[in-house]
């Protein structure tokens, strides 16, 4: 075969990418375009789908434990995230100072994070356990009452909030490499400027790390989006559907019920919510995000 | 001691020490728990160091007939072991052409392959699953493996900032020596990759392990499940409930894989967090 140098680039180029090519035609558009044709359908698995038109949607928002699952999955996002994120970097800080033993506290903070899926469901189900366990335990040090946690509507989710801050182990990681990452003649100008700590970190630390600490943002919302682990484990939803995550409930009304239509719309507006917060989330961060050598997109 | 000690670190190290034992204490409860007795483990206060060490518990939980804890643990280890080739050898030769080649169109395919990345599972995951039981492949370990094999964005994307960094003098001299195109991806880009390989074998082997939602979808007979959706059958009220020592013991042995791997690759480990991390 005679190629002309562009014609061979390109010939080798597709060659090298056709796996990924084909598994993103088939395992990533040709699904995200189905779900779309089947919200707007009635489909139970069994019978061929019938075309609805937009009652699915109509339905979902007339659907209490929609608005239900929403609610509880922004509620976790809206704390858990933040307060991870912020653990973690406060941890990598101090890991960060001249201390002894560093690469001990490295290890033992990042040491919980392989506990993860469903064995920290299981250590954390008989952590919380409200008869004998440790969590209430350790409440009783401080005269705290022993609480119900997993049974108790109001708490079930704040459980799995602190739950969620054992696993800060991965973002601090990230931070602290990022931290190791700062030139040392930066900080050492700002030293000499007189610069205090406080405006150190500012002005200084924060900016060279904000790239990372953006990126980290988003995957985290985009992952807390997606809480399935616990429900399907630990609380099947419960109680009174406290803690009844969107995919959880969208994996119900698809497996459970066999509503794949309705689960559909409810998976496109994942989708699209996914997007909104990531486009809204870009286009807020010029204002704190600094990229070296100019601005990035 | 050679360091100064300021206010500030020792302030610093006094929070680490406090924080540490909190964050791990839970992992001694779970060692704890895994190695009491039945009755002791009911004990509140819970006793921190175990009595007798019941080691038979572990034993117990692999003769144990319903549990079945040797199978999950086979199928998990079968599913990985696919799941971390499929996943290397694909991504790597994508990463290659994506790093090598100025192909047309290459940076709108490089952001459709990043923007994959913040692709929700949930969302796409009802087609799959109708693909899936259309070419029968429900309650097999296919629909776990074989999209294994079409490359995954993250690694992919760890993979190319790695090949950016091979000199072209590499290639040059592998046209003098006639090599073929596929050859120097094969014999002189992969062999100078072993650790990028090793960071991207260990997330995908992790991922693997862990993952709950794909199995619960096409998994359905007991003798297929894997470590996690057998380990949450366990508590679940659909076969007799396990006590909570074998529990921790399983959630033990799920772990177990992982922190070897850790306290083998710490360095391929920790870079591929921060790689991964790091856009």
């Amino acid at each position: 075969m005679k190629l002309s140098a562009t014609g061979r680039e390109n010939f080798y180029f597709y060659i090298f990418i056709m796996p990924w090519l084909i598994g993103f035609i088939v395992f990533a558009l040709y699904p995200i375009l189905a779900s779309l044709y089947y919200s707007f359908t009635e489909y139970d698995i069994i019978s061929t789908p019938k075309f609805v038109g937009l009652a699915n949607y109509k339905e979902l928002f007339q659907d209490e434990l929609f608005y239900k699952s929403i609610w509880v999955t922004v509620k976790y996002t809206m704390i858990s995230v933040p307060l991870t994120l912020l653990l973690s970097l406060i941890f990598a800080m101090l890991i960060n100072q001249k201390i002894p033993a560093q690469g001990f506290f490295r290890t033992a903070m990042y040491f919980p994070s392989m506990v993860s899926g469903v064995s920290m469901s299981l250590l954390w189900f008989w952590i919380f356990n409200p008869q004998i366990g440790f969590f209430n335990y350790i409440l009783s040090w401080f005269g705290i009452q022993p609480q119900l946690w997993f049974l108790d509507e109001k708490l079930a989710l704040w459980a799995l909030i602190i739950m969620s801050f054992w696993g800060m182990g991965g973002g601090m990681l990230i931070f602290l490499a990022a931290l190791q990452g700062v030139p040392a003649s930066l900080l050492e100008a700002a030293r000499l400027d007189g610069a205090g700590r406080w405006s150190t970190f500012r002005n200084v630390t924060f900016p060279m790390i904000s790239p990372i600490f953006l990126f980290q943002l988003i995957m985290a919302i985009i992952e807390s989006f997606q809480v399935f682990t616990p429900a399907y484990v630990m609380t099947q939803g419960g109680p009174n559907y406290s803690t009844r995550f969107y995919v959880f409930h969208l994996y119900e009304s698809a497996f459970k019920n066999f509503r794949l239509g309705y689960a559909s719309a409810m998976a496109w507006l994942l989708l699209i919510a996914v997007l909104i917060i990531t486009y809204i989330i870009m286009k807020t961060s010029n204002r704190y995000v600094y990229y070296e050598g100019g601005k990035e997109s | 001691m050679t360091q100064k000690i300021t206010l500030g670190r020792s302030i610093a190290f006094l929070i680490l020490v406090v924080c540490t034992a909190a964050m791990i204490s839970p992992v001694i409860f779970m060692i704890s728990t895994a190695l009491k007795t039945k009755s002791e483990m009911m004990l509140f206060p819970p006793t921190w160091i175990p009595q007798t060490f019941q080691w038979k518990n572990f034993t117990e939980l692999f003769t144990n007939d319903e549990i079945k804890f040797g199978i999950l643990y086979q199928n998990s280890v079968i599913i990985a072991f696919f799941t971390v080739i499929g996943t290397v050898l694909s991504s790597a030769c994508v990463a290659y052409g994506f790093s090598r080649y100025h192909g047309k169109g290459r940076n709108l395919m490089f952001m459709l392959m990043i923007s994959t990345m913040m692709l929700p599972y949930p969302a796409i995951m009802i087609p799959q699953f109708l693909l899936f039981s259309k070419l029968e492949w429900m309650d097999s370990f296919l629909p776990l493996i074989v999209p294994a094999f079409f490359g995954s964005a993250y690694q992919i994307f760890l993979l190319r900032q790695f090949f950016n960094t091979l000199p072209n003098e590499l290639y040059d001299s592998g046209k003098i020596d006639g090599c073929s195109e596929f050859r120097m991806f094969w014999n002189l880009a992969l062999p100078l990759s072993g650790p990028a390989l090793a960071t991207v074998a260990i997330f995908s082997f992790v991922w693997s392990w862990n993952d709950l939602l794909g199995p619960v979808l096409y998994l359905s007979s007991q003798e297929k499940f894997t470590l996690p959706i057998g380990m949450a059958a366990m508590i679940s009220s659909k076969f007799r409930i396990a006590p909570w020592n074998l529990l921790m013991c399983a959630a033990i042995m799920a772990v177990l894989p992982v922190v070897a791997l850790f306290a083998i690759a710490q360095k391929r480990f920790t870079e591929g967090i921060v790689l991964t991390g790091i856009k």
